[in-house]
């Protein structure tokens, strides 16, 4: 595969990515807010795996041959895949502690609506 | 054990956190943090010494070798800005216990302490690491406990502050790792100073300028340069007292530390000033940065959020100074990030004790304190003048090496700027002193003067931020070294 149509994960990364960045700062519902954050996150996660992938490379586990371990086998990079391991935690953390700074919002000002909080702030 | 001390550094304080969240008792959780934060002021105290008399240390974690495992590379630089952090933690964490215990209540003081200490210990981590993911991670979880410690403030507005700062924090932090995935896409390393070695090879092509404008972004939001700031002036007003201390003068200071760390050390100066030009976007920034923001500190009627915005303008006169390139204005930078660290931990703690007392820092609430609260509002008025730039104080200290840095490279009218921001800042603290000493005192209050348990700390700072302006060899030549290193880019 080449041209525009092989480096079809990455138009997806930063489609993904888009739709995210958009909806963070377009929407005004706290929640929907959170949820282009955590797309936005995702799409990140995309990109580290599509480049640790080599095409026709397998899963990074040493085979074993009727001699011992194989050697000219194509091994897809680990690394990133860790990596995202952590950025995956983190990013449930992150919702986590947003939805819940949510909650509180909600028990506070009755509202997730930004446009309602910031005209209850000016009120009081 | 003098051998394993970057690691026990982090890692002494990691495993007391939920040490301290465990404890059901706000004094036990105290006596946890307070243990840690010594700790941490010791373990950063002998590695500056340790990295003064002999160099750079590099340490291995877990005995993996660079550049497959984790290292922790400390220099000069980094060794100073933990220090800088474990001192203002020790500080603030003295300050904290009596501050806590009136604005938290008592059942989530332990879990304030926890967060603290993780906040603290990241920190730390950010500062001494060698490994760019591992500075993204240490990143995200000091930014969690900020914002679970900005939420615990008793107003209603600190919950938006922290969200806001949450969606704003995150976004830059994602920034961050996209920069760090492109770079690791063209080198295959994520060790900084095998980064170094290999980013010029593949600089060539587009994906190392896109990178770098990821990562440009994503810590000058961590760091609240203009016009990134808008999660800070919230963010600082609605926190607990201690925590916008300890925040204002360590969570932007190491962001400073990384900015400098990604543009010198791993892109390298050629890269970042001549090819990417980076001047050329953080100097107008930092100057907009300086007079917008203290014009606005002018107006503000909440003396907390008027001090917020003065940080966003005094970091302006750090990214100034590191917008130079040159040693003379790193020098600045890093010295400025030093003495506004004390200063404007100070004045946030002036700021503690005042809510101790009255329960508000509404301007008009402070007519008359220097009355009844003057030792108080004595360490705000010393303070006060340290960050306009009084001689003897620390904030004339940063601004002599700052305007010398500009007038080297023929640039007046920075020169200038940096005068005008001084005069806005005698401007905004004038007022809180005019109030405080000149304004009528509410009869129908009993106000006394802050506990010692405050006043203490508070004056620690007020006296360290003369101590280091009036002998300012010491600091100067940490700050000189530091920066010569950083330009000469590595080994």
């Amino acid at each position: 595969m080449t041209g525009a149509l092989g480096l079809f994960n990455y138009w997806a990364v930063v489609v993904l990515m888009m739709v995210g960045f958009y909806t963070l700062i377009a929407r005004a519902n706290l929640v929907k807010k959170l949820i282009g954050l955590n797309i936005f996150q995702t799409s990140v996660i995309m990109m580290y795996v599509s480049f640790g992938k080599i095409t026709g490379g397998t899963a990074p586990i040493l085979i074993e041959g009727d001699h011992g371990a194989v050697e000219d086998v194509v091994y897809s990079n680990p690394i990133p895949h860790v990596l995202m391991l952590t950025a995956i935690v983190v990013g449930v953390a992150t919702l986590a502690l947003g939805l819940s700074l949510v909650v509180r919002i909600k028990e506070a000002y009755g509202t997730v609506d930004e446009h309602e909080i910031d005209a209850k702030d000016h009120a009081s | 054990m003098s051998q394993n001390l970057p690691a026990l550094l982090v890692v002494v304080p990691m495993l007391l956190a939920p040490v301290a969240a465990l404890v059901r008792r706000a004094g036990v959780a105290w006596a946890v943090a307070a243990g840690a934060c010594w700790w941490a002021l010791y373990a950063a105290l002998a590695l500056l010494v340790r990295v003064w008399d002999e160099g750079v240390i590099r340490y291995e974690l877990g005995g993996w070798p660079a550049p497959y495992g984790i290292e922790y590379r400390i220099d000069l630089v980094s060794a100073f800005v933990a220090l800088i952090v474990a001192a203002i933690g020790a500080v603030s964490i003295l300050f904290a216990r009596q501050s806590i215990a009136k604005e938290v209540t008592e059942d989530r003081a332990p879990l304030f302490y926890a967060a603290f200490i993780l906040s603290l210990t990241v920190l730390l981590g950010i500062s001494i690491t060698g490994d760019v993911f591992n500075v993204f991670v240490f990143l995200e979880i000091s930014s969690l406990s900020a914002y679970s410690m900005i939420a615990l403030g008793h107003d209603r507005r600190a919950l938006t502050a922290a969200y806001q700062y949450l969606i704003m924090g995150s976004t830059g932090a994602t920034f961050i790792v996209i920069g760090i995935g492109l770079m690791y896409e063209m080198t295959g390393t994520l060790n900084m100073v095998d980064l170094a070695e290999l980013l010029p090879q593949v600089s060539g092509n587009r994906t190392i300028p896109v990178a770098f404008t990821f990562l440009t972004v994503g810590i000058t939001l961590k760091l609240a340069l203009f016009p990134l700031h808008l999660w800070l002036p919230n963010a600082y007003t609605y926190a607990p007292s201690a925590v916008t201390a300890f925040m204002a003068s360590t969570a932007t200071k190491v962001s400073v530390y990384l900015l400098l760390r990604f543009f010198f050390t791993i892109f390298g100066f050629e890269f970042s000033f001549e090819r990417m030009q980076l001047d050329m976007v953080l100097m107008p920034l930092s100057v907009v940065a300086i007079l917008a923001m203290s014009l606005v500190a002018i107006y503000q009627a909440n003396v907390k959020r008027l001090l917020a915005f003065s940080s966003v303008a005094q970091i302006g006169y750090m990214v100034l100074g590191i917008s130079f390139g040159s040693v003379a204005g790193v020098t600045a930078g890093i010295l400025h990030l030093f003495n506004h660290a004390l200063m404007k931990g100070a004045l946030f703690m002036v700021m503690g004790c005042i809510m101790y007392r009255i329960g508000s820092v509404r301007i008009e609430k402070m007519a008359g304190l220097g009355k009844v609260m003057p030792w108080t509002m004595a360490a705000f008025v010393l303070a006060g003048l340290s960050l306009i730039g009084v001689p003897l104080s620390v904030g004339f200290v940063s601004k002599w090496y700052l305007v010398q840095a500009a007038l080297e490279r023929d640039q007046w009218a920075v020169a200038g700027v940096v005068m005008v921001g001084s005069l806005m800042a005698l401007v905004y603290i004038w007022r809180v002193v005019e109030v405080a000493y000149f304004g009528e005192l509410d009869p129908d209050h009993e106000i006394r003067e802050a506990p010692l348990g405050l006043l203490v700390p508070t004056w620690v700072l007020v006296i360290a931020s003369y101590w280091f302006g009036i002998d300012a060899t010491g600091t100067a030549d940490v700050a000189t070294a530091a920066a010569e290193s950083l330009l000469r880019g590595l080994p």
